[in-house]
């Protein structure tokens, strides 16, 4: 680790995407993330590496699409509108097996929206978003340092199952002055991997790649080969934290920004002497619904907190099997829920009890 | 014996997809002939399209990717950004380049990226069974223009070279057709041009290739090429729109 340097979330997350290795960015302008992208544009030419700014969504998530063809570690980063017109890009990314990461800074939706912090694309990352059975890795840091941490690690699980790798922040996060401390350089590899296509030269083959397959039964095979890729990652590559969850009687659960409110929710409680812990999912796809399986045994009821009407909400049902009934809680359009009223909410669904 | 006539090393000998009597195996020939000629097949990563020549990738032996509808120059902009070593091409139909992937060829050619583009014009889109393109000619019945293209209801056929010729960008800008022998060496030599601008770095370069759709035309081979001669390349004149001057 270097010494902790005090950086804007914005601009934190594009130098820990150069530290990883990452040699190319192609975006377009859109806010709230442009100073992730303004600082991509002054550093890599100072590193000898690729900014590009595209001429729409469309155009950059395709250039990304070639620069990962060829190997190479590579990130765009967007807001919820301009995520939605990358869909297409990202569906054939994900049948041609090839890495890459984005960044999607979430803003209020649906349509135009507003430019407030939100988290209403969570859906759209874990569940598809393009067309046809696929999945990105989707990580949801709750800090700056966080962040920063995880964007290592997504260049790692990208490269490791050449997939797309999703970061889902959000504005707030964005606009954060926080005390950051990045991992060691990443020495990024001069050679392309055996499968990209950079030109057949010594191989004996040529390398092809596409996601295109015009029979049923091969293309039903790639797709076989698809789902097994994810379910080695759902068994390998679930990540969340639990928050004084040991002695909890109630489960808050969120993820992103919210989560780091409902930390400050759990400890007003205790205070209070409400019993309650929480449950962050680091991963949203793969979803850690185990946890909920182990913790359900133990709480009375589960809290969900979401700046969305209630997209995660699903999933932890999904995890806790009716077996407790989950509530809900959450803000819309760009509104963030402030601790006291999370705590109100919850306090009023446990009435009395303690 | 000397060999006078081959089968280009770059061509594969898988039987191609394409309707008889289409120009798209004339296209692949001299594609593939100058990656033989110019030394870049094994350097070379071809950017196919969504259209007729969408399995292009198994009748020219190269790396190659296969982009989305239209997208073709970004994802050899993002190839060749990343990977400048490599020579990078698409291969395009008019429906992809000229109608939804319009946006992206401006920009590509409007930053001058490295990129050569072999941009295929046959007057509508073939694959899908012959709708009216950007470049169908003004009263050509299609299956989406049952009553003739009309300029008020359908606009004008789009000029893609005379309007990237009008930009900074390319180094290199022409339009040939592949009717006739003699048009057919003609391409050649404008294609060998727009491969030289990339070795040289000089810039975007892109070669329309007029040609024809006998399946979706409802004509014999060689009724289709007279409709090139007499009706097609009047509205699209062939020759060179913009050339620098170190292609040569």
């Amino acid at each position: 680790m270097s010494e902790k340097i005090l950086m804007k979330g914005a601009e934190a997350l594009a130098e820990s995407a150069i530290r990883a290795g990452c040699m190319a960015f192609f975006g377009y302008p859109i806010t709230p993330q442009n100073e992730t992208p303004e600082y991509f544009s002054r550093r890599m030419p100072q590193v000898g590496r690729v900014f590009l700014q595209a001429e729409s969504e469309v155009a950059a998530i395709n250039m990304v699409y070639g620069a990962a063809c060829t190997g190479t570690r590579v990130i765009t980063t967007s807001s919820s509108p301009g995520i939605s017109l990358m869909q297409e890009g990202f569906s054939y990314i994900a049948n041609s097996n090839v890495p890459c990461v984005v960044v999607n800074v979430m803003r209020g939706g649906p349509g135009l929206g507003d430019i407030a912090p939100a988290q209403g694309d969570y859906n759209q990352a874990t569940k598809g978003g393009g067309n046809g059975d696929y999945h990105s890795i989707v990580i949801a840091p709750h800090t700056v340092q966080e962040a920063v941490d995880l964007m290592f690690d997504a260049f790692e699980l990208a490269d490791k199952y050449r997939i797309m790798v999703v970061m889902l922040v959000d504005g707030l996060m964005g606009q954060m002055m926080e005390p950051v401390e990045f991992r060691e350089w990443v020495d990024v590899k001069k050679e392309a991997p055996d499968w990209a296509t950079v030109g057949q030269g010594n191989r004996d083959h040529r390398n092809i790649i596409t996601s295109l397959e015009i029979l049923a039964e091969g293309l039903e095979k790639m797709n076989i080969a698809l789902q097994k890729k994810y379910s080695e990652i759902n068994q390998n590559e679930k990540r969340y934290e639990e928050y004084k969850m040991d002695d909890a009687e109630y489960g808050l659960t969120a993820f992103g920004t919210v989560a780091r409110i409902s930390k400050t929710v759990v400890d007003m409680a205790r205070n209070k002497g409400i019993k309650l812990g929480l449950i962050r999912p680091v991963t949203v796809w793969p979803f850690p619904n185990e946890i909920y399986e182990k913790r359900r045994e133990q709480v009375k009821s589960f809290f969900d907190v979401e700046m969305n009407e209630g997209q995660m909400l699903i999933d932890v049902r999904l995890a806790v099997e009716g077996k407790r009934p989950v509530f809900y809680y959450g803000r819309l359009g760009g509104v963030v829920p402030t601790a006291e009223e999370i705590l109100g909410e919850i306090e009023k669904k446990i009435g009395g009890a303690k | 014996m000397k060999t006078l006539y081959k089968i280009p090393e770059a061509f594969t000998d898988r039987p191609t997809t394409y309707c008889p009597g289409c120009p798209h195996g004339i296209a692949h020939r001299l594609v593939s002939e100058l990656l033989d000629e110019m030394d870049l097949t094994k350097k070379t990563v071809i950017v196919w399209p969504v259209g007729c020549s969408v399995f292009g990738y198994y009748f020219i032996g190269t790396d190659a990717v296969e982009a989305a509808h239209g997208r073709a120059c970004a994802m050899a902009t993002g190839i060749k950004r990343s990977h400048p070593e490599s020579f990078v091409m698409t291969y395009q139909g008019d429906g992809d380049l000229a109608s939804i992937g319009i946006a992206e060829t401006v920009h590509a050619a409007a930053r001058g990226e490295r990129i050569s583009v072999i941009y295929v014009n046959n007057g509508n889109y073939g694959m899908t069974g012959g709708q009216m393109a950007p470049t169908t000619l003004l009263g050509q019945v299609t299956t989406t223009s049952p009553y003739g293209r009309e300029a008020l209801a359908n606009g004008f056929p789009l000029k893609v070279p005379e309007m990237l010729a009008a930009i900074d960008g390319p180094a290199y800008i022409a339009r040939a057709a592949l009717d006739s022998p003699k048009h057919i060496i003609q391409a050649k030599k404008f294609i060998k041009r727009a491969f030289t601008a990339q070795r040289k770095e000089l810039g975007f370069s892109l070669v329309e290739l007029i040609s024809s759709c006998p399946t979706n035309w409802k004509m014999t081979p060689e009724e289709a090429l007279k409709r090139i001669k007499n009706q097609v390349l009047p509205v699209f004149p062939i020759g060179e729109l913009k050339v620098d001057e170190e292609v040569e």
